[in-house]
């Protein structure tokens, strides 16, 4: 586990932050020049803060009272970056492998055959980075980070420089990281798709402070974040079981609010699944609506209005411990005479939620939960 | 070939040659330290360091040379010292012939890895160090793989520069036949006598084919090595 505590200051701007990541992806997220990556870069010791505390479980990596600086190569922080930065003048497998030379535990082959494999980069192994495609890059850059035995691994906007595809591409092999190694990640974002894929926890940055931190389905739920986060891309995440496919194309899941309709969703039937449902995609409802085209009607709780300053308020509504955020104008809040306590329906089209806010949860859990 | 040069030629070229080549040899490894320093280290008194590195370049050769005889003489603070702990003299011998190629080539071959190092993107480097790697690690696996072109050329214009060094040799070892000739030496001397125009002719003959050799060793070299780390002459893929 991570804890850190950090002040630092730069010409106009001044970094103060706490952040704790356990297991899983901890997300970072904010706009440009919040201090995410300069946060980051104290994790991994490229920057030394001014002052604050860093420690790793036992380890602490930097104490300004007490005089404690690690340099970077003692640290045992894998740092996976923007830009790939492999080694131009080495193979892939001799980039793969560099870390390992200064790694304490030897990992044999195998470890090194099952992330070549999970990466999908068997191919790739003699080539020079110079020829390989920007996904391909980064992948390697991963599995080069992983196999130098980390015990925590720092990723900054792994897929700001892909295009799209690539992103999707890349966003299966991190879930699969994720999901197949115990080692925390730190994951600075400023895209909110990605933290709700990835993201186990997340901590809301803004102008170098900690606006927000917590588990990401409380936090993504939560309409106070909704202003950092954006409102377009404002959404909560939910988990559902894939219950079975019907004759017509769509499959059915199983919420705690009841069944819930998507366009088929591959996955075996009995697996969870992550969704994201974006605020502006849910209506509200205090009568179950009839007549109407929307397949998805469930019966939940208003949980909580904000109304900010502009004409729109954010409506958190709940059922068991499932949380969905509603995008509603003022009026209607007022119209429908929403408070929180209300019994209301939440409709959803099948067709709004996106494939890529879909994802398979861990491969574990799926075999866990038959 | 033998007839062509008579022996104590000969001698000059092959003196010149061990001069020159050892010169490079020897100037490498702080010639090395000090790119390194200068490109990548921030620390007191590195302007001065920087002006010291280059003085060869810019005094007279001949005040070089005298600097050296001061210093390296068997009299001089450092000569004197030198000849009574560890027996080696450096004056009016060969040896001191390489010292003072080799301070004259300095410059030269400092600028051409220095130049190298800065065009490294220290990204690299941080991304080694993360890996696990510490500085003398990150140096030897990274850095020296991905500057051997300009290591290369520096060390080649060193040899080049030694080859042709004259003022300061000439006033720090003299100009003995056998002993401390080098090949600009004997042109110089050649040309004091009547009648040794065709002599000094055939030398410069010489001079001029070892100096393109060198360059075009060189430059096969860089391709060469260019070719193995993956990088196009000069320009870093992305």
């Amino acid at each position: 586990m991570l804890e850190l505590q950090v002040q630092h200051q730069f010409a106009g701007f001044a970094l103060d932050a706490s952040v704790i990541a356990a297991e899983g992806v901890t997300a970072l997220f904010g706009r440009s020049g919040s201090g995410k990556t300069t946060l980051v870069n104290a994790v991994a010791g490229l920057l030394r803060p001014q002052r604050g505390r860093i420690a790793l479980g036992e380890t602490v990596l930097f104490d300004s009272n007490r005089g404690i600086n690690l340099p970077p190569h003692k640290r045992r922080i894998g740092y996976v970056f923007q830009d790939a930065r492999l080694f131009p003048h080495m193979t892939v497998q001799q980039n793969l492998t560099y870390g390992q030379r200064f790694a304490p535990r030897a990992h044999g082959g195998a470890q090194q055959a099952r992330i070549v494999d999970l990466l999908g980069i068997g191919d790739l192994l003699q080539r020079l980075p110079g020829g390989l495609s920007g996904g391909e890059k980064q992948r390697v850059a991963l599995g080069r980070a992983i196999l130098s035995d980390p015990r925590l691994l720092l990723m900054d906007e792994p897929l700001a420089a892909l295009d799209d595809p690539r992103k999707a591409e890349i966003l299966t092999y991190l879930e699969r990281l994720r999901d197949e190694t115990r080692v925390p990640i730190l994951y600075v974002s400023h895209s909110v798709a990605e933290i709700a894929r990835l993201a186990t926890t997340v901590v809301l940055m803004n102008r170098g402070q900690v606006v927000m931190a917590g588990p990401a389905e409380q936090i993504l739920s939560d309409p106070a974040a909704a202003p950092s986060l954006g409102l377009r891309e404002a959404g909560a995440i939910i988990s559902a079981r894939l219950d079975g496919q019907d004759a017509d194309g769509l499959s059915r899941l199983h919420t705690p609010a009841g069944p819930l309709w998507l366009p088929q969703v591959s996955a075996e039937p009995g697996a969870m699944l992550r969704l994201r449902i974006l605020a502006q995609d849910v209506m509200l409802a205090t009568q179950a609506p009839v007549g109407i085209s929307a397949l998805n009607v469930l019966p939940m709780t208003v949980a909580e209005v904000r109304t900010g300053d502009g004409p729109g308020a954010l409506v958190q509504v709940q059922s068991g411990d499932m949380r969905l955020l509603a995008r509603v104008t003022n009026r209607s809040a007022k119209a429908l005479g929403l408070v929180p306590g209300q019994a209301v329906f939440a409709v959803l089209k099948a067709v709004s939620v996106a494939r890529g806010d879909i994802t398979g949860a861990s491969a574990g859990a799926a075999e866990t939960d038959p | 070939m033998s007839d062509w040069l008579s022996p104590a030629e000969w001698q000059a070229v092959a003196l010149s040659l061990r001069v020159a080549f050892w010169a490079a040899l020897l100037g490498l490894p702080p010639a090395l330290l000090v790119a390194h320093a200068l490109a990548r280290w921030q620390f007191p008194g590195k302007a001065v360091l920087n002006g010291l590195v280059h003085l060869p370049l810019i005094l007279p050769p001949v005040v070089t040379g005298y600097l050296l005889l001061i210093g390296f003489g068997r009299r001089g603070p450092i000569g004197a010292v030198l000849e009574e702990w560890f027996g080696i003299v450096l004056a009016f011998r060969w040896t001191g012939a390489v010292l003072a190629a080799a301070i004259m080539a300095f410059p030269l071959t400092v600028r051409a890895i220095r130049l190298a190092i800065e065009a490294v993107d220290p990204k690299l480097e941080q991304a080694a160090a993360t890996l696990g790697a510490n500085r003398a690690r990150v140096f030897a696996t990274i850095t020296v793989p991905l500057i051997l072109p300009g290591i290369l050329a520096g060390v080649i214009l060193g040899f080049a520069k030694a080859m042709g060094e004259f003022g300061a040799t000439i006033t720090f070892v003299s100009n003995i036949p056998g002993q401390t000739q080098t090949l600009p030496s004997a042109i110089y001397a050649f040309l004091q006598i009547p009648g040794g125009e065709a002599r000094a002719l055939r030398l410069v003959g010489v001079a001029v084919a070892v100096s393109m050799a060198a360059l075009l060793v060189s430059e096969w070299l860089a391709r060469r090595v260019a070719r193995r780390i993956g990088q196009d002459h000069g320009g870093r893929d992305a």
